[in-house]
Formats: C-alpha cells, structure tokens, sequence
C-alpha cells in the first residue's frame, strides 16, 4: 500500500494542515516508508478477533444528571487568541 | 550509607523524605540547592520553564506544616513536571508551539495530587512535542543533553557542544526527556512523566535511572494533554525504585473527572520494595531475543535473570507468539488516536493563530506552522488509517492485533507467570542528531521492548541495571499484572540490589 501525491494533498486537506507544493514528495515518502512498515499487518489472521476497545475490563461509570461546572466564560476565554463580548472570534464561516 | 547533607541534591527522594521529617534539613534548603543546581544546569535545556518563587513559597508552607508535624507524604520534596501535565497558570504546552502563550485555568489531576501530599513544584521539564518521540529531538525548545558524557568525550569537547547545537552529546531518551535528565542530574528529586510506547521506561533505561508506567488506568489522565487515549499512562521517574513508589503512591488514584480512570484503591507501594522475591515466577518471552541483538543487551538480560533466581525466584521461557506485530500496529493506533486528539489546535480557542482569509485557511496555516515535522508526520498517517476506504484494513484491523497482543500475555499470567523480563531497549543511549532524519522508522525502533506494554494496558517498571562496555547506562524491564505494581517495585528493587552501587555522573556542564 502506498500513496501519491494527491492523496498527500488529500490527507493534508482532511487534517487541515497546509502543504506547500515542494513539501509533498518528501511528506510522500516518509508516509509510504511508514506504510511499508506496517504492511506485514495485512498477513495476520483475525479471522474471530474482536477489535480491542476497552484497554482493561472496565463498565463505563454513570452519574447523575445534574450540573456541577460552568458559569467560568472568563477561564474559558482566558487563552484565546481573539475573544470579544463573551465569544471566540474567528473568520466568517458561512458564506 | 549516610546520605551527605552537605551535597542536598544527592539525596534521594526517600533520604530526602526522612531528613526534612526529621527536621535535619528544611524544605527551603532543599529548594534552594535544586533551584541552583537547576541554574547552573541551563545547558542541558531540561527545564522549559521554572517557578523559583512559586516553589519557595511552596517550600516555606511545606517547612511550615514539616513543624507542627501535619506533613504530607511528599511534603517538601522539590518535583520536576513534564510539560503536558497542566499547571494552574503555568506553561503547558508540550513543548509544541501550537501551545504558545498557554496556561492552563485548571489543574491536572495527577500533579493536583503531589501539591495535596505538599510537593514542591521546580518548574516544568522538556519532552518531544506531544509525546511523540523517543529522544526529546522533536521538542519545539530543543533537544536535552543527558547527563551521561558520550564515550571518549572530554569534558571540554561536551561543555563546547553543549553550548552550540548539542550534536554527539547523547540523547535521555524521550518523550520524558527532561524529566529523566533532570533526575539524573540532580535537578529534581523525582519527575512526573507520561508514557504511550515507551516514553518513561526508555528514558530511564537510557540515564540510569528508574521508572514505571503503570495500568492503563491507575492514574487518572485529566489534565495531560493527550496524545492516544488508549495508551497514555502517567508515572514517575526517579533515581531509585523506592523512590518511584513513593511517587505513584501520590500519583495514582480514582478520578471522577477521567472515566478511563479505575476506582481502584491505592497501596502502600513503598512496602512492595525490599519484599522477597521467594516464589515468583518470572517469564522470559523468547520473542523478545531478536534477530542480531545488541549482545550486551542479551548478556544483561540473562544476568537479570540470574540475580532473580539466585533471589529466589522461578525463571520459565514463555512465548508471546504477536510480540512482532506491535511494534506497526502501534504505529497506526497511536497515530491514528493522536489525529483525533490533535483536532483541537484550530487556533481558535488558545494557542498559536495564524491569519486566514476563512476558517479553513486559518485552521491550516495554524496548524502547519505549529506543529513540527514529526507530529504533522503522525497526523497524517493516522488521518490516513482512519479515513474511508482505509479504516477497517488500517485501523481495526490493527486493534483486531491489539487483542491477540493482550491475550498472549493474558494466557502466559494464567500460566502462573507473575511477570515477565525483558531488556528494555536495543541500545544504550544514541547521540543527538544520529538517528531518523533519513528514515523515520529507524527511530520508531526503539520502543520494540516497550510498546507491547502500552497496547495491553500492562504496567512495566525499568530498574537501571548496570553499564556498557562503554560506560552508558542499561536497563531491565518487568512486566506485570494488571494493577500489581507491587510485584513490579518487588523485582525492581531485587534487580537495584543484585546490582550494587551505580553512580550517577558528576556534573561536567557547568
């Protein structure tokens, strides 16, 4: 399994993160090297294998339905690089 | 031996613990030789950010409860934290720049527990960004120097590189970097540190000192800036065994906050060290021999082996059959979990934010200057691995190999195995620079003993074992039960005694 340029744009898209036209075939390389690490996985037999999906035998713990947090908009808004009026700013989203 | 109260950071933990309740040292003395012994140390860029005033103050009220006799079980002792633990109003930003300018409102939970038992906070230490590394070289400050000179290096050529760009000089291992050359070098008494694949047990295999990640699920996880889910533990580093129980004793515990987290009580770890060793049954996988193997490595597992049984213990060859398959199947959970998780840094909520003419260019061009090579590198692979098409070949299928990993050791503990040695690293430790920037998965190598433990929810602990031929620090790992660390401090302290007295290298840096 391996991947092309376009699918480097593709996956760059997906996790917002820009790439310029010069970083695509080296970002291309180190993926495919990565891909081809882990192709022996494919060998492997599952057949009957559930995925793992809690990490240790465990039920997920209920509380009751009350609020005990909130009312902190200044702590929340502490760190923003652009808050105004109790919100976080940011460029127009919906045309 | 007496420890020397004259040289106040070559105390241990424990040894410090007891002088401070005695009276025979206060905590501001023990503060002040470490914030001293932290400026003098600037070089080895353990620490990114320090809190001199905020630890005297704390170490003034530590002195204060240390007189009417109301002391905490860490009360006074100076702690480093790694960078991703958050700190009320503190730097916390693992050491990426996406984080810049953040400090927290809130506390972690793990660190909120050492100032609850009076633990007094140095500052906090360097890691690979987002915990994704394995020699601090991903660092947005910069790579650590380990304290460890590399063979046949002056102290002249050393202190030169330490001064330029730190290249030869050798890496502490990472992602807990800073925290374990911190402890190393004195700079601390103990470290908090975080472990997905290895990044607590590497580091402390590699500067000769010791460490565990515990259960998936001992210590609660709020508060750490999260990296994989399913994978991140919190722990200690320290310079002895002992010293880590005392630690965890403080770190672990039942968290409303992390549902992740067990409600399981807390033992007295400290009782486990010095425990015998009579009648366990120690497991050694033959998986774990691999083809070409460093064969110090090998000779040093065997001694391990031989210190235990001449202890007491039963040794037994066991097999885990899918050993080889976690090393890429890990490869693809954590990346593929730390996409998830790494979402978050828009740029709209905190940190770093990059002008965009919309939404999307901001996330972008935000995301693209903050993250380094080796996080963006991880990003897309599991942004790949999860996406369509590609999910159920990748990702579950890697988590379909996760359960036979876990059953595999599942089957050798119902075997009567209480734990499992192994070497912990192919290698002592590497020079800065040396390895990854052809091929990133000669790097990923390193943690082949390590991550098997972090894809069974398994706690291991790394006891410094002895040196190379070349005088570099080696470790042993154990592996054990699920929530028996106990057994685990047991060995450990087993295999420090076997060993003997190891020094820690005297400081050449300043």
């Amino acid at each position: 399994m391996s991947v092309d340029q376009d699918a480097v744009r593709r996956i760059a898209h997906l996790a917002r993160i820009a790439v310029t036209d010069a970083e695509v075939p080296h970002l291309q390389d180190e993926i495919n090297a990565i891909l081809a690490f882990v192709e022996e996985l494919s060998a492997v037999d599952v057949s009957g294998v559930e995925p793992m999906t809690s990490v240790i035998p465990m039920r997920l713990p209920m509380r009751e339905d009350v609020v005990t947090d909130g009312e902190i908009e200044p702590a929340i808004l502490a760190n923003a690089p652009f808050a105004e009026d109790g919100f976080f700013v940011v460029p127009k989203v919906i045309e | 031996m007496e420890p020397d109260l004259t040289d106040l950071t070559s105390l241990t933990l424990a040894e410090g613990r007891d002088a401070l309740r005695s009276r025979r040292v206060s905590s501001v003395e023990l503060t002040e030789a470490h914030l001293r012994a932290m400026e003098r140390a600037k070089g080895l860029n353990a620490y990114v950010a320090t809190t001199p005033e905020r630890a005297l103050e704390m170490a003034r009220s530590s002195d204060a409860r240390l007189a009417t006799g109301a002391a905490g079980p860490l009360e006074g002792l100076p702690i480093g934290v790694k960078d991703l633990y958050a700190t009320k109003g503190v730097h916390t930003q693992a050491c990426s720049h996406i984080l810049d300018g953040f400090k927290p409102p809130y506390e972690s939970t793990v660190t909120e527990h050492l100032w609850r038992d009076g633990a007094v906070m140095l500052g906090k230490l360097n890691m690979d960004e987002f915990a994704m590394g394995s020699s601090n070289e991903t660092s947005c400050y910069g790579p650590v120097a380990s304290p460890w000179l590399p063979p046949n290096w002056s102290v002249e050529k050393a202190r030169a590189a330490l001064a330029g760009d730190k290249r030869g000089l050798l890496t502490p291992g990472g992602s807990s970097g800073g925290s374990a050359a911190a402890v190393a070098a004195r700079l601390c008494m103990a470290a908090t540190a975080s472990d997905t694949g290895g990044s607590i047990r590497q580091p402390a295999a590699f500067t000769g000192i010791a460490g565990i990640k515990p259960t998936y699920g001992r210590c609660s996880r709020y508060g750490m800036v999260a990296f994989a889910s399913s994978l991140d533990q919190a722990g200690p580093l320290a310079r002895t065994v002992r010293d880590c129980a005392i630690m965890l004793r403080s770190m672990a515990g039942a968290d409303r906050k992390d549902s992740t987290c067990a409600d399981a009580a807390v033992p007295d770890y400290e009782a486990a060290v010095g425990a015998s060793v009579k009648g366990l049954t120690i497991g050694i996988p033959r998986e774990y021999r691999l083809e070409g193997m460093n064969a110090e490595i090998e000779a040093l597992w065997r001694r391990g082996a031989d210190w235990l049984s001449a202890a007491g213990a039963k040794i037994v060859d066991v097999s885990l059959p899918n050993t080889r398959h976690a090393l890429p199947a890990y490869y693809i959970v954590a990346p593929a979990e730390a996409s998830s998780n790494l979402a978050r840094y828009d740029g709209v909520r905190y940190g770093l934010r990059e002008s965009g003419a919309d939404i999307v260019e901001l996330y972008e061009k935000t995301r693209a200057k903050g993250f380094g090579a080796e996080v963006r590198r991880r990003l897309m692979i599991g942004t790949y691995v999860l996406s369509a098409g590609y999910y159920d070949a990748y990702y579950v299928r890697a988590q379909k190999i996760r359960t036979l990993i876990k059953r595999d050791f599942e089957a050798v503990f119902a075997d009567g195995v209480d734990a499992i040695l192994t070497p912990a690293t192919p290698s002592a430790a590497f020079g800065i620079g040396e390895k990854g920037s052809a091929d990133p998965v000669e790097m990923y190598l390193n943690d082949v003993f390590t991550v098997t433990v972090n894809m069974a929810g398994l706690p291991g602990l790394v006891a410094p074992a002895g040196l190379s031929a070349e005088g570099l620090p080696l470790g042993l790992q154990v592996i054990g039960r699920p929530f028996d660390e106990e057994t685990l401090f047991t060995l450990g302290a087993a295999i420090e005694e076997a060993r003997g007295p190891m020094d820690l290298p005297q400081a050449w840096w300043a």
